[in-house]
């Protein structure tokens, strides 16, 4: 399957964007001007890519913690989340909600999500929508191999099937649910097995290859729209840093970090790609990098300089209409 | 006396009544750590350190679970039913919306729609509240919350001391007893003896003692209420400060003898004002020492809504040092 110069553009340009701004997020963390509890992504970005490229913005994901790749990769604007990283009242949740509740519902992003298989049931939702809508609508949700253990995520995929909605569910393995392995916490061998027992085809893929999730992604949704019920995508990658800025990652063996950023980069691995096919030249990605390089710079900059919420603001937005008497 | 931490304290409780009664387990999410891996299991010990160390003593007896609230409640009830004594660790109390119908309609049951035929000796530990910018879904107290069933017994310690009396007393006690820690106190120290001993449940603890005005905190309200009645002391007005230790059960003669000598009352807490202790605080003054209030009674609290992330709007959010002193000195005027 050959995919449109534009789109694959597009992909290069999203993935580079997900690797810059996680890491210039994980420097100001330690600089000391991101407060909360943040988690990163870098590594696992064709996941996210790969995904998304499918989806238009009535489409609807829903996230998890870590959840900036998700965001960006369906079309949040960089620049709004960085404010909302920094507490800015400018921020995309004007600073309500911070790293764990990006949210952009315009864009169909129903927010990251800080409750571990949060976000499932909600997605059904958004597909049971589109099922009575008709409206060709698919309704993505986000899970990690530490997630999918969670009663909401069970009962999300067995409902989705029994309500037969265009939900998808993107499984994604990263070895590791906090400190945990998924060698330990799922329990049966083969949890693509497991998914399929529900009830729904799973497309796998190499969550270092972005032309693998592509793929993946591409009849998972495609299965989803056509009205067929839900379908999964399971995809495995390591992630790059500690679950949060500053874990010591006594779970990893030797050379496992060494071995997957050098040998597991999507991003090498797209440009390894394109240089094989010709499809895009060197000059032309190293122009998205500079082009990315300045955007990321340019939100921090902006981040820094963007308005402080105050104190009034606290009560906002609790409500639409709240009939309360002081 | 030796200083600890909070943290420590706790987590030499665990280790003393693990020591003393093998029916005693921890069960949580990465209370060993590194479960699976190739790496160093056991070398976590909680996401904040309080399980440190019982892995490598009892690895049969500090339990990694996958993540799933409602089972690791469920399995402690269970196991509690049957004999044991089960400490669980959920990891933040917000996520008691998980694991809500195993607490509420299930171990906090038992015994009473059993007939009064059972014991579930079960203790559920949660890091709870605010002062990190969690925001809305990893800072809650919700304590206040659980306080209103009855069949569990709500302990939320302010210092050192206290976590490891009172957890001792959780362990050895017969009911399902639910343990809120105060995160943002993990690292305060206290002077905590290194043998084992016992706060009864229902016996509030007088931080400070005064004559003007009665005050009751919670949590971390405590230090912070502290530091205010040290400074409005030095302007002459003396507070009693009331730390319950328990919500439930409620040490209710503490709070009213010492209203009765006052006459005035100021509740803080740092929980969302409705249905939570602070108005429950105030109705029973209401209702049981009327007559002795010489000043509207004064709550102190969060607002009516969910805790933000961005730091001054958090800071704004919890009742700081300025709206405690405004409090009390509101009943002085
Ligand atoms: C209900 C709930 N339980 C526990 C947590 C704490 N927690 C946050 S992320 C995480 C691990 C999630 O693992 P996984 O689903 O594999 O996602 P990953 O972090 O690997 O992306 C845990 C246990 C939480 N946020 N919510
Ligand atoms: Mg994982």
């Amino acid at each position: 399957m050959s995919i449109p110069k534009e789109t694959l553009l597009h992909a290069y340009r999203t993935m580079k964007t997900i690797r810059e701004f996680e890491e210039r997020v994980n420097a100001e963390i330690m600089n000391g001007q991101i407060p909360g509890f943040t988690h990163l992504y870098t590594g696992q970005e064709a996941n996210a890519v790969g995904v998304c490229t499918h989806l238009d913005e009535s489409d609807t994901i829903i996230s998890t913690h870590r959840g900036h790749g998700h965001c960006i990769a369906k079309g949040a604007e960089v620049s709004g989340m960085m404010k909302e990283l920094f507490g800015s009242s400018e921020g995309l949740c004007k600073g309500k909600g911070g790293s764990m509740h990006v949210a952009d519902i315009d864009k169909g992003i129903l927010g990251a999500n800080g409750i571990v298989a949060g976000g499932p049931p909600i997605s059904v939702g958004s597909a049971l929508a589109a099922k009575i809508r008709k409206n060709g609508k698919v309704a993505v949700s986000f899970s990690g191999d530490g997630s999918v253990n969670q009663g909401t995520c069970f009962e999300a995929m067995n409902m989705a099937v029994v309500l037969q909605a265009p939900a998808v569910f993107v499984i994604e393995n990263n070895f590791y649910s906090e400190h945990t392995s998924i060698n330990y916490a799922v329990g049966c061998d083969d949890l693509k097995a497991r998914t399929e027992a529900f009830g729904f085809p799973v497309f796998v893929a190499d969550g270092a290859d972005f032309f693998a999730v592509h793929e993946a992604a591409g009849e998972a949704i495609a299965h989803a729209r056509a009205g067929n019920g839900p379908a999964g995508v399971f995809a495995e990658q390591g992630r790059y840093h500690g679950h949060f800025v500053g874990d010591p990652q006594a779970y990893r063996t030797e050379g496992e970090l060494e071995d997957l950023r050098e040998n597991h980069c999507p991003l090498k691995n797209f440009r390894a790609r394109m240089a094989e096919t010709g499809e895009l030249n060197e000059d032309e990605l190293d122009a998205i990098d500079a082009e990315v390089m300045a955007k990321i710079e340019q939100s921090v900059t902006d981040a820094k300089a963007a308005a402080r919420p105050t104190a009034e603001q606290v009560t906002e937005d609790v409500y639409i209409q709240y009939n309360a008497t002081a | 006396m030796p200083e600890k931490t909070m943290r420590d304290a706790i987590n030499e409780a665990l280790h003393q009544a693990m020591e003393q009664d093998d029916s005693v387990f921890v069960i949580g999410e990465d209370v060993a750590g590194c479960s699976g891996s190739g790496g160093d299991v056991g070398s976590v010990g909680g996401v904040f350190g309080v399980t440190g160390g019982i892995y490598h003593r009892w690895p049969n007896r500090c339990i990694d679970t996958p993540i799933s609230e409602s089972a690791i409640v469920g399995a402690a009830a269970g196991a509690a039913l049957v004999g044991m004594r089960p400490v669980a660790e959920i990891m933040f109390a917000d996520f008691i919306g998980v694991c809500m119908d195993q607490i509420v309609n299930q171990m906090a049951k038992f015994r009473y729609m059993f007939g009064g035929k059972s014991r579930c000796p079960a203790v559920i530990r949660f890091s709870a509240g605010g002062g990190f910018s969690a925001a809305g879904q990893h800072s809650q107290a919700m304590y206040q919350v659980m306080t209103s069933f009855p069949g569990l017994k709500v302990v939320v310690p302010s210092n050192a001391y206290d976590a490891k009396g009172l957890l001792l007393s959780a362990i050895q006690d017969d009911d399902p007893v639910l343990f809120f820690e105060p995160k943002i106190l993990y690292q305060e120290t206290a002077e905590v003896p290194d043998d084992m001993y016992t706060i009864p449940f229902g016996e509030a603890n007088f931080v400070r003692e005064g004559d003007d005005v009665t005050v009751v905190a919670f949590g971390q309200m405590v230090p912070k209420t502290a530091a205010v009645i040290d400074t409005l002391g030095e302007e002459g007005i003396s507070c009693d400060l009331i730390d319950p230790r328990t919500t439930s059960p409620l040490d209710e003669s503490a709070i009213l003898e010492s209203v009765e000598a006052t006459g005035r009352l100021v509740i803080v807490d740092e929980a969302p004002p409705r249905c939570g202790l602070t108005a429950d605080i105030a109705g029973l003054a209401a209702d049981k020492a009327f007559s002795s209030l010489k000043a509207p009674i004064k709550q102190v609290s969060a607002p009516h809504s969910p805790t933000p992330f961005s730091p001054e709007l958090e800071a704004a959010y919890l009742p700081d040092a300025e709206k405690i002193t405004a409090a009390i000195k509101a009943t002085l005027a």
